[in-house]
């Protein structure tokens, strides 16, 4: 058994909170630079080039790429023989209120959705799951909720085609239209059960945005880019080509009597970092 | 380019046209969601508001904490059709301009269209980006809301494009 302490949890956690909400995934960063190049749109490029310019600027000066600094999403990758000295949650949690309090990030978490209340940083959103060997996997996700009020769940019948399945994701794109910040990365998850599709979707947006590992999703995946470039949605919803930097596609085994799909669309602000222990 | 000053007087919004690049200077008071809900009630109950209404700006945007030394932290907009419900008796208590991101309602529309108000668009998820426009900045209402209050921002040449100009026309529907 390998031992991690619950300090040390908490102060990696820290860290990753402001790494993420600060410095632009290099993979998104990327992307944008490439959409950039391609758009011909000369306002979405001068936007484009705006969004560039922004997370320049947050790195250089330490400021939130965006205000809303989301509600913190942690994934946890727990080795089986790692033994967790403390409490995990709250070690999570200690370390999202650090790193938010340090990064001058927003408390944008309301401790109850109907009476609402004071505006906190935490709790975390915490998803942990089990794997081979003694490493411990920490992913923070802060997710905007501009973004993530544009989700969507379908329980299609299992006879369904790729068609129908498609048709329903491009939809959710249109429906999130101008409202929650385009460029976007469409995260899919396809398979399982309700709740497993829509954690499937959101754990989508976590895989670099040029990786396809998926041999047979990556034809659908870029035919479903193809498509969705071609809403003329563009940055800002102002028109261009530039809709989605990139859809990325999680699967899963599911029921004979059915076939759940849900979207989670990020907005061109797709922020995470993570460090394996 | 345009270029346009706070106090926002009647005429100077009646020639902007939907699409047309703005740079504004002047205050503008930021208001989300909370906000909107407690500006709402006071107006429906004939209270003293805040801040005066007649010929206010209004940013939908809750800042981050300002970090030492800064005037803001990252302030870019947030989805402006949350506070559709709210804006139309706003526009009539004297609002005439509001600066946020992505569409409108129907009744909005008509709102500002009868008011003579107009709605911009501002480069939408770029918070830092937008920090540097800003000049001042000073909580002047509800500061137990925290993000959610209203702050009174300083801009000058702050980059905006009209989304919907005083006749009711809507940048998304001419695409």
């Amino acid at each position: 058994m390998r031992s991690i302490s619950a300090n040390t949890i908490s102060s990696v956690v820290m860290r990753l909170c402001k790494e993420a909400n600060l410095y632009l995934r290099n993979d998104v960063l990327s992307a944008l630079k490439y959409a950039y190049l391609k758009e011909t749109n000369k306002r979405a490029k001068a936007i484009l080039m705006a969004i560039i310019e922004n997370a320049r600027i947050a790195r250089l000066e330490e400021l939130a790429i965006c205000q809303d600094t989301g509600m913190p999403v942690v994934f946890v990758e727990i080795g089986q023989q790692v033994r967790i000295k403390g409490d995990l949650k709250s070690a999570i949690n200690k370390g999202v209120k650090a790193g938010y309090q340090k990064g001058n990030l927003r408390n944008s978490v309301v401790t109850d959705p109907l009476s609402r209340g004071a505006s906190k940083y935490i709790p975390a959103v915490i998803h942990i799951d089990f794997v081979k060997g003694d490493k411990l996997k920490l992913t923070v996700l802060p997710k905007g909720f501009g973004c993530e009020n544009k989700s969507s769940l379908k329980m299609f019948k299992p006879t369904a085609g790729w068609f129908e399945i498609k048709k329903f994701i491009i939809q959710t794109v249109k429906d999130a239209g101008a409202d929650a910040c385009p460029p976007y990365i469409v995260g899919v998850g396809i398979g399982g059960t309700a709740d497993y599709a829509t954690f499937l979707a959101k754990k989508a947006l976590l895989r670099k945005l040029n990786a396809k590992p998926y041999t047979l999703y990556a034809k659908l995946e870029s035919n479903l880019l193809k498509e969705i470039n071609k809403l003329n949605i563009g940055p800002m919803g102002l028109g261009g080509r530039t809709t989605a930097l990139a859809v990325n596609i999680e699967a899963y085994p599911t029921h004979i009597a059915g076939l759940p799909v849900a979207v989670n669309i990020s907005c061109h602000a797709l922020r995470s970092a993570a460090l394996v222990l | 380019m345009k270029i346009i000053k706070t106090p926002l007087k009647k005429k100077d919004i009646s020639r902007l046209k939907t699409g047309d690049e703005i740079l504004l200077s002047g205050f503008i008071y930021t208001a989300r969601d909370q906000a909107h809900k407690r500006l709402y009630e006071a107006l429906k109950q004939g209270k003293n508001l805040p801040f005066d209404l007649q010929g206010a700006v209004i940013y939908y945007c809750g800042p981050t904490k300002t970090p030492k030394g800064k005037i803001i932290g990252s302030c870019g907009p947030t989805t402006s059709s949350r506070m559709d419900e709210f804006t139309p008796l706003l526009l009539r208590a004297g609002v005439r301009a509001m600066i946020g991101k992505g569409g409108r309602s129907k009744e909005v529309i008509g709102a500002i269209k009868k008011y003579k108000a107009v709605y911009f668009l501002t480069y939408s998820g770029c918070g830092a980006l937008l920090s540097k426009y800003i000049k001042d900045n000073r909580c002047v209402a509800y500061k137990d809301l925290g993000p959610e209050a209203i702050y009174r921002l300083e801009v000058e040449d702050f980059p905006l494009i009209v989304g919907i100009d005083t006749n009711g026309r809507c940048v998304y529907k001419i695409l």
